[in-house]
């Protein structure tokens, strides 16, 4: 009973956080709701007893990637409320309605029939409802998916390297072509 | 009352579909970032949903990558809508019209 409360309390958080992050005009509003949906998921994880998940789900996406949001927006203040009504394209907010009621019919459906009876093999890496959850994630992410994991910090390299290229400034080669010009 | 696996797998395939509508319906770039962040959570819950019925560890491993994929592409991402939007401030993605390729 507990369960199903803390689940639906749990899951109203979420739904409200993203239809809060599609329906708010302004862009600070959104990133403040989909604080609300990690946080939401966050408990949905602690509540499938993925402790580790849970913390990380709050430490690297709200602590982080939020943060990063709210820099940007605030850096670029593109904080003004923007209109919903106005679209260039005709019928996009149809097909975007076409498209919700039509995933959200695949999926349900998907979910009905074969959702209940799940099959595969049990526990190929360790059971995840146990007490050492943290131990058991740590030994499948450094023995099963060792190569997997170095090639995250490649990517995370690649991804730095990425940002730094794009947020430099390409004045500081421009202006001296300029220059060269007005000379000659 | 018993929670099984189908109500997170339900409230997964909700964070999707309406992370997928925001992304249509929305220009603002920097909010469709956020709506696909939204479609990755309704996955990730739907991992753990799975590693938890299946009692495998592999689930969350995976829900940790997407977790650094995604960590990634919001820094390259917003990289970009930064490059984009000081050179034209005030761009959405309908500008992309202008390009005309």
């Amino acid at each position: 009973m507990v369960d199903a409360l803390v689940f639906f309390i749990a899951a109203g958080v979420c739904l409200t956080g993203a239809l809060g992050v599609i329906l708010a005009r302004n862009p600070v509003h959104s990133a403040l709701m989909l604080v609300m949906t990690l946080f939401g998921i966050a408990v949905q994880f602690v509540a499938q007893e993925a402790h580790f998940l849970a913390a990380v789900q709050v430490i690297v996406y709200a602590g982080a990637i939020v943060v990063l949001f709210l820099f940007v927006i605030m850096l670029l203040g593109v904080d003004r409320a923007q209109d919903l009504e106005l679209s260039i394209l005709p019928g996009q907010r149809w097909a975007a309605l076409v498209f919700g009621a039509g995933s959200l019919l695949v999926l349900g459906s998907l979910i009905v029939v074969v959702g209940e009876p799940v099959t595969g093999a049990k526990s190929v890496g360790g059971s995840a409802s146990t007490a050492e959850n943290v131990r058991l994630l740590a030994r499948s992410l450094f023995s099963d998916h060792v190569y997997a994991f170095e090639l995250t910090s490649l990517l995370l390299v690649i991804a730095v390297i990425g940002a730094v290229v794009l947020a430099r400034k390409p004045s500081q080669s421009e202006p001296p072509l300029v220059e060269e010009r007005g000379e000659n | 009352m018993d929670v099984t696996t189908g109500w997170y797998l339900v409230l997964g395939a909700l964070l999707f579909v309406i992370g997928g509508t925001g992304l249509l319906i929305r220009r603002n770039p920097l909010v469709m970032l956020m709506c696909v962040e939204l479609m990755l959570n309704g996955v990730n819950l739907s991992l753990v949903a799975f590693a938890q019925r299946l009692d495998d560890i592999g689930g969350q491993t995976v829900v940790f990558f997407v977790l650094v994929v995604a960590a990634a592409e919001v820094v390259v991402g917003l990289g970009l809508v930064v490059a984009i939007l000081r050179r034209r401030p005030g761009t959405t993605a309908d500008d992309l019209s202008t390009l005309r390729g």
